[in-house]
């Protein structure tokens, strides 16, 4: 929880006061997570699945030797488990120096928005997945749901241990 | 101040170096195999980490390292008697330096007056010229030096026949003079002419001339520059080597010219005032009980590590005596090292994917190719025996800690045990080293607290009074064995079981071989000292030991000789980084099995399967019975049939298990991964590795599995429920 809040004061003390995601859809839905925390992108492969896991996390893969857990966003938002297809992409993520995938339905574009224009997530809202939500984002394409990572993984990381 | 803190941690590094020459060295001397060099040895360890705890400004360890030089410098000139008292006080002393270098890395406090009454009985040596009894200058520790240090004038007193010991042991006094004519960047080159002084004046009293004429006016003044020119006029019985010595890193940023007179008769009283004359205000802020020994040694103290580190060169006097066959040697981050173990790792791979793929190549038409990548293997493989062998240690650093720990423990227990070292040369990875220091204090502790008699007990039993704990350390294959052997009681076996049973760890009318018996001090939970001592007794100890073991792929047990003595036996993997596995499917998926775990492999057709009344189901190997796990129900993969591969596998706490496998792909060495770097522990899983293929395979971790399926059983109809309370009892002992 610090952590994730303390990352958001940093970017508000971004001196240009900008910010640039890259956005994603899972189940038709836009969301987005800070460029910044990104490592790379690549197609979905066969992951090497752990046993006794809770369904979100999709196993591991080999990330040029480094052995890198994957989250299934979909299942993680509860909305079921990721059937992956040709455009199933995983977004390989940085959060305090710990490697993570996300496996999503496909990577849509690179978002630069002001600081400002992140709005609150309405409380009592019913969006999937809304305990990770930083914001929503208005674009020409709709809404965007900025998620925060650390969370994300924390809340992952404590609940899967039972 | 970054820098600084790098020089501290080169120090630290370094002292701890130096402690461990110093315990060899002083372990010969206790051997009684000690010749002078021994002695030598010891006392250029204690005057580098003096010279470097000055630099820093560890006052405390300073003096009392002074005292304890000064005491060996006396045994190395035959000017003190050697003796058992003195042995026995120059090891307490070397555990003494130890804690206050701890100490100061660790930035404790309370420091200033740790080990006073050892320091008390240095002194006590150092005035009687010979050392006392353990504990008899205790009580008039506090008095002299108090004494000493209260009035003005006493310190001066004190310190002037302290600088006449130290200077009239050697060769006869003459007069020298340096002429010191620095270039204007000397200071800009990190040398402080200041300290150049004052390593001089440990030799001796120095009179200085300035040439201050160069000195500019104000607007001029450069202070990063030296404008001054000196001319330094002593007596001493220094050698010229030692005095050039101390303008080493100087001379390349000075002119310097030396004066060396012929020497003269003794008498030569004029200099030594001046010796002690800047004494009392240095000492002047040191606490009074450590104010006694302090003006002489603040004269000496020396900016060596600081010198050290910036040229990899320690302590002059102590490496030119080292230096003459020591091997060049380089000191590297280990996250260097763990790098290139990593690259090498994956080259290792990415060759093993290589020949996968050339196996589809025609021999015909690629022989150069096929020829080439063969080459390749060998050579990957010989690259990754090289890097392995940069990271072995030889376990020598951990075995010397533990002499101070049997040294300890004779003084609590009232107990006279001697530690023998046996193979102490023989080299482990850097990461197994580490980890050998835990499990092997708990033993020794068992050993002395359990297995070696009280003296009198001994000499009753025909046995000779001092007991003997044997440390031994010997390769086997590609693991390292390490052996305790102690020649105490042994294991009673009757009061062992008796013991258990009480506890509820077995049922009353059980039968176990005495082998069996013996190992149940493995158990958690299991202690059979009646009276809890700091030492052991609490019953967490040995089954924590057996399981950090194990946790590194080792094995414990203890054999046991009533009346004769105890043998534990440990067995580790000689590293960490690689394991040879056998590559398994269950399902679809790839598993590894470290090889070392496997006893057997064979079709579950030859044997015969039954089902237990629980449900469990236990395979009939020649006569045994063997509990069968199925691997696909364990790891949540789709369930093996029965009439497919069995792998017999040893654990440590439910013995042979069987484990169900859809097919066995090879055998390979693999380099392991941890899967806590990016995501946490598994259940059941020790770590993961990447295969030929790129993908990624998880290790089993056969122990956790033969646990952990006990309660997953349901599907046979129904656990297992007395092995599954040891596995919470084992929790809760974690916890």
């Amino acid at each position: 929880m610090a952590t994730a809040n303390a990352t958001r004061d940093d970017q508000k003390q971004n001196p240009r006061n900008q910010r640039q995601f890259v956005t994603f859809t899972v189940e038709k839905r836009a969301y987005a997570v800070d460029i910044m925390s990104v490592r790379e992108i690549k197609a979905w492969t066969e992951t090497t699945r752990l046993p006794n896991q809770p369904v979100h996390m999709r196993g591991v893969l080999n990330l040029r030797g480094s052995i890198v857990p994957v989250q299934d966003l979909r299942a993680r938002f509860g909305m079921g488990v990721t059937e992956p297809d040709e455009s199933s992409v995983v977004v390989i993520v940085v959060i305090e120096d710990r490697l993570l995938g996300i496996l999503v339905d496909s990577v849509s574009d690179i978002l630069t928005v002001e600081s400002e224009e992140i709005k609150a997530v309405p409380t009592g809202s019913v969006t999937a997945g809304e305990d990770f939500l930083e914001g929503l984002v208005n674009t020409q394409d709709g809404m965007v749901a900025v998620i925060t990572l650390g969370l994300l993984f924390h809340q992952a990381d404590t609940e899967t241990n039972f | 101040m970054d820098e600084l803190e790098e020089f501290r941690t080169i120090f630290f590094q370094e002292c701890n170096e130096l402690l461990g020459s110093l315990e060899e060295a002083l372990s010969e001397v206790e051997n009684g195999t000690a010749e002078s060099d021994h002695i030598h040895a010891a006392f250029r360890a204690i005057h580098s980490i003096k010279g470097g705890a000055g630099a820093f400004g560890f006052d405390g360890m300073v003096s009392f390292c002074h005292t304890f030089e000064s005491v060996l410098d006396k045994l190395r000139n035959n000017q003190i008697p050697m003796s058992g008292n003195l042995i026995r006080l120059m090891l307490r002393s070397k555990d003494i330096v130890a804690d206050l270098v701890e100490g100061a890395q660790t930035g404790a406090s309370g420091l200033e007056n740790m080990g006073s009454d050892i320091l008390a009985e240095l002194q006590a040596t150092l005035d009687t010229g010979e050392a006392p009894e353990p504990g008899s200058v205790g009580a008039k520790a506090p008095a002299a030096p108090k004494a000493a240090a209260a009035p003005a004038p006493a310190p001066v007193q004190e310190a002037a026949p302290a600088e006449e010991e130290l200077l009239d042991e050697g060769p006869v006094e003459r007069e020298v003079v340096i002429h010191f004519h620095p270039e204007a960047d000397l200071i800009r080159a990190a040398i402080d002419p200041l300290k150049l002084f004052r390593d001089l004046q440990a030799f001796g009293g120095v009179s200085a001339e300035v040439t201050k004429e160069a000195i500019p006016n104000f607007e001029d003044f450069q202070p990063s520059q030296c404008y001054c020119e000196w001319k330094l006029s002593m007596w001493t019985s220094a050698s010229q080597e030692d005095i050039e010595d101390i303008f080493f890193f100087a001379k390349e940023y000075a002119s310097i010219k030396y004066e060396f007179a012929e020497p003269e008769p003794v008498e030569a009283p004029a200099p030594k005032p001046a010796a002690a004359a800047p004494a009392p205000a240095v000492a002047a802020p040191a606490p009074a009980a450590v104010a006694a020994p302090a003006p002489a040694e603040k004269i000496e103290t020396t900016n060596n590590a600081i010198a050290a580190a910036k040229a990899e060169k320690p302590d002059p006097e102590a490496n030119a005596a080292k230096g003459q066959k020591a091997p060049i040697t380089l000191r590297v981050d280990l996250v260097r090292i763990d790098r290139l173990v990593n690259m090498v790792g994956e080259t290792v791979i990415t060759q093993s994917v290589l020949a996968q793929q050339a196996t589809a190549l025609s021999p015909e038409h690629h022989s150069a190719l096929l020829h080439a990548i063969e080459a390749l293997s060998r050579q990957t493989r010989e690259l990754q025996e090289s890097v392995m062998s940069i990271r072995a240690q030889p376990v020598k650093n951990v075995f010397q800690r533990m002499n101070r720990l049997v040294r300890e423990l004779n003084l609590s227990l009232g107990k006279d045990v001697k530690l023998v070292l046996h193979g102490e040369h023989t080299e482990v990875d850097t990461t197994v080293i580490e980890e050998l220091s835990d499990p092997l204090v708990h033993m020794i502790r068992n050993s002395m607290d359990h297995g070696i008699e009280m003296p009198d007990e001994r000499t009753a039993a025909g046995k000779p009074s001092e007991g003997t704990i044997k440390l031994s350390a010997d390769h086997r294959s590609s693991r390292i064995v390490i052996t305790i052997t102690d020649d105490g009681r042994g294991i009673n076996r009757e009061r062992v079981l008796q013991k258990a049973i009480e506890k509820g760890l077995f049922p009353a009318d059980v039968k176990l071989t005495p082998e069996e018996i013996e190992n149940i001090i493995f158990m958690p939970g299991f202690s059979t000292a009646d009276a809890i001592s700091s030492v052991s007794g609490r019953g967490v100890g040995m089954d924590v030991v057996r399981r950090n073991i194990q946790a590194l792929g080792g094995r414990v047990f203890i054999t046991s000789n009533p009346g004769k003595g105890t043998v534990f036996t440990m067995t580790l993997p000689l590293t960490l980084a690689v394991l040879d596995g056998m590559v398994i499917k269950v399902g679809t998926e790839n598993f590894i099995i470290p090889i070392t775990s496997i006893i057997e492999a064979s079709r579950t057709e030859s044997h015969e399967i039954s089902v237990m009344p629980n449900g469990t189901r236990v395979i009939n190997v020649r006569g045994n019975y063997i509990r069968m796990i199925n691997l696909g129900n364990a790891l949540g993969e789709e369930l093996v049939g029965e009439k497919t591969q069995v792998l017999i596998v040893e654990t440590e706490a439910h013995g042979q298990v069987g484990l169900l496998v859809d097919d066995l792909i090879g055998q390979q060495q693999i380099v392991i991964k941890s899967l806590e770097t990016n995501y946490r522990r598994v259940d059941g899983i020790s770590g993961a590795t990447i295969l030929g293929d790129g993908k990624v395979a998880l290790i089993l971790d056969v122990d956790a599995l033969a646990v952990t399926n006990l309660g997953s059983n349901s599907y046979h109809g129904g656990g297992f429920p007395e092995d599954g309370d040891a596995g919470e009892i084992e929790n809760s002992e974690a916890a």
